[in-house]
């Protein structure tokens, strides 16, 4: 066991960890952040994603103990207050049903508009063609999404 | 599913202590930069290394660095960055589609190009840019440094010209020495993680010099040098093309497997080859063609 700290949904904190140990194991299980999922767990699906200094990755092909030092934020910490304009567009359009795929969702989209504000359509499936969704066939998440950069929902 | 293979986990700081690390454990060391090839090893039992390195914190390791005529791409260069580079694109554009083509966002912020070279597995995007560039892998050791052609760099699935205690410091791409155009076309069954069912760079230069390199039909990825030299110096009619078409199953050994079928793979790649030399031309011609749909995905 080794001893790392990271800034976690921007709060510092400690935590014991294996060197085996993925960062999704760590978050959930040690850290008590339920939002991270556990789909495939070898990077194809994407329910894991996490910002790691404000990048989206996917958490179970991270050890944690690469991350000391780092910023981590899940979608708790995305929306420690209230629920964000992105949250409340995915619940205005009904854009989950079983809600595993959401929170990696709304962290990848997360990053899509901190790098760019008015994303159309086509970039918005490109970003998106890692996140798999089997509920909704996609079109009430790009609704969302579209809502919320302010373009026309057809 | 949990990673059941212990480890020890080092973070170097300086390649001095990379490169001491890795004589001492040699094959027991598992390298680790993005970890998204590597972690997946690990947890499937393919690779159980008794040591991880994680190079990510190696002072002397570079990322990108672009000069006037050549472009080092470091070790800790992720598929991010060289998509983030305005000046990739508009000069290496053949490098810059192959790097959209690697799975997704998530994917792209962690795994790096020279991660990709090593893991050396058949179906990998970044081959064939590397290849039709004539690009050089860079390697430090306690003995020395090496320069590889990255022609001589695949050997076998999974296998490259790395010795157990080298590190790949980087990769130099030499600018084209003439105008130049390029593109990558990969055949997936959807957008996101699919892997390639096969793929296709092609540069073509003003002196009519073709380069032509395919992945994810062989053993390794190749440069198809039959048709290169079927071409070199002419301009292609319909004859000609016919002629080259004709080349490519004996360039490619694709095999049958859960993504494809050997037949397929090679009607494939002949419709790849001839749709990606028509946006090659149309590129040299100054038109923006986006290759994601060429193959009406």
């Amino acid at each position: 066991m080794k001893e790392i700290t990271f800034i976690l949904n921007n709060e510092k904190r400690s935590v014991q960890v294996e060197p085996s140990e993925t960062l999704l194991e760590v978050l959930r299980d040690k850290m008590g952040l339920k939002s991270p999922k556990c789909g495939c767990d070898r990077g194809d699906c994407g329910a894991c994603v996490v910002l790691l200094n404000g990048k989206s990755v996917r958490s179970c092909l991270v050890l944690a103990i690469e991350t000391a030092g780092m910023e981590i934020m899940t979608l708790e910490g995305i929306s420690a207050k209230n629920l964000n304009a992105l949250q409340e567009a995915f619940i205005a359009f009904n854009s989950f049903q079983c809600g595993y795929c959401a929170p990696g969702i709304i962290i990848t989209v997360t990053e899509l508009l901190t790098k760019n504000p008015k994303p159309d359509l086509e970039e918005i499936k490109e970003v998106l063609s890692g996140n798999l969704c089997r509920c909704t066939g996609y079109k009430p998440i790009f609704d969302a999404i579209l809502d919320v950069t302010g373009k026309e929902v057809k | 599913m949990s990673i059941t293979n212990d480890f020890e986990y080092y973070c170097p700081s300086s390649l001095d202590e990379t490169v001491k690390l890795l004589e001492q454990l040699g094959e027991q060391a598992a390298l680790l930069a993005g970890g998204t090839d590597l972690i997946v090893n690990i947890k499937d039992d393919l690779e159980s290394p008794s040591a991880v390195i994680d190079i990510k914190r190696v002072s002397e390791l570079r990322g990108l660095d672009i000069d006037k005529d050549k472009l080092f791409i470091g070790a800790k260069t992720t598929f991010t960055d060289i998509l983030d580079s305005s000046v990739i694109k508009d000069n290496y554009l053949l490098l810059w589609e192959s790097a959209r083509a690697v799975a997704s966002v998530g994917i792209r912020n962690r795994a790096t190009l020279v991660g990709n070279i090593c893991s050396a597995v058949p179906c990998m995007d970044s081959a064939p840019a590397l290849l039709c560039y004539d690009a050089i892998v860079h390697t430090v050791s306690k003995t020395g440094k090496r320069d590889i052609p990255i022609n001589d760099w695949f050997i076998a699935p999974r296998k490259t010209a790395r010795k157990a205690d080298e590190l790949v410091v980087g990769v130099t791409v030499p600018l084209p020495s003439q105008k130049n155009s390029g593109c990558y076309i990969k055949l997936g069954r959807y957008g996101g993680e699919d892997l390639a069912q096969a793929g296709l760079g092609i540069l073509i230069r003003a002196d009519l010099e073709y380069r032509i390199a395919f992945t994810a039909v062989g053993p390794i990825p190749i440069r198809a040098q039959k048709i290169e030299e079927l071409l070199k110096g002419k301009e292609i009619d319909q004859d000609l093309l016919k002629q080259a078409k004709e080349l490519v199953a004996e360039e490619i050994s694709p095999i049958t497997d859960i993504r494809s079928t050997r037949e397929y793979r090679e009607h494939i790649c002949r419709v790849m080859f001839e749709r990606g030399l028509i946006v090659c031309q149309q590129r040299m011609n100054g038109e923006i063609i986006n290759t994601v749909r060429i193959l009406g995905g």
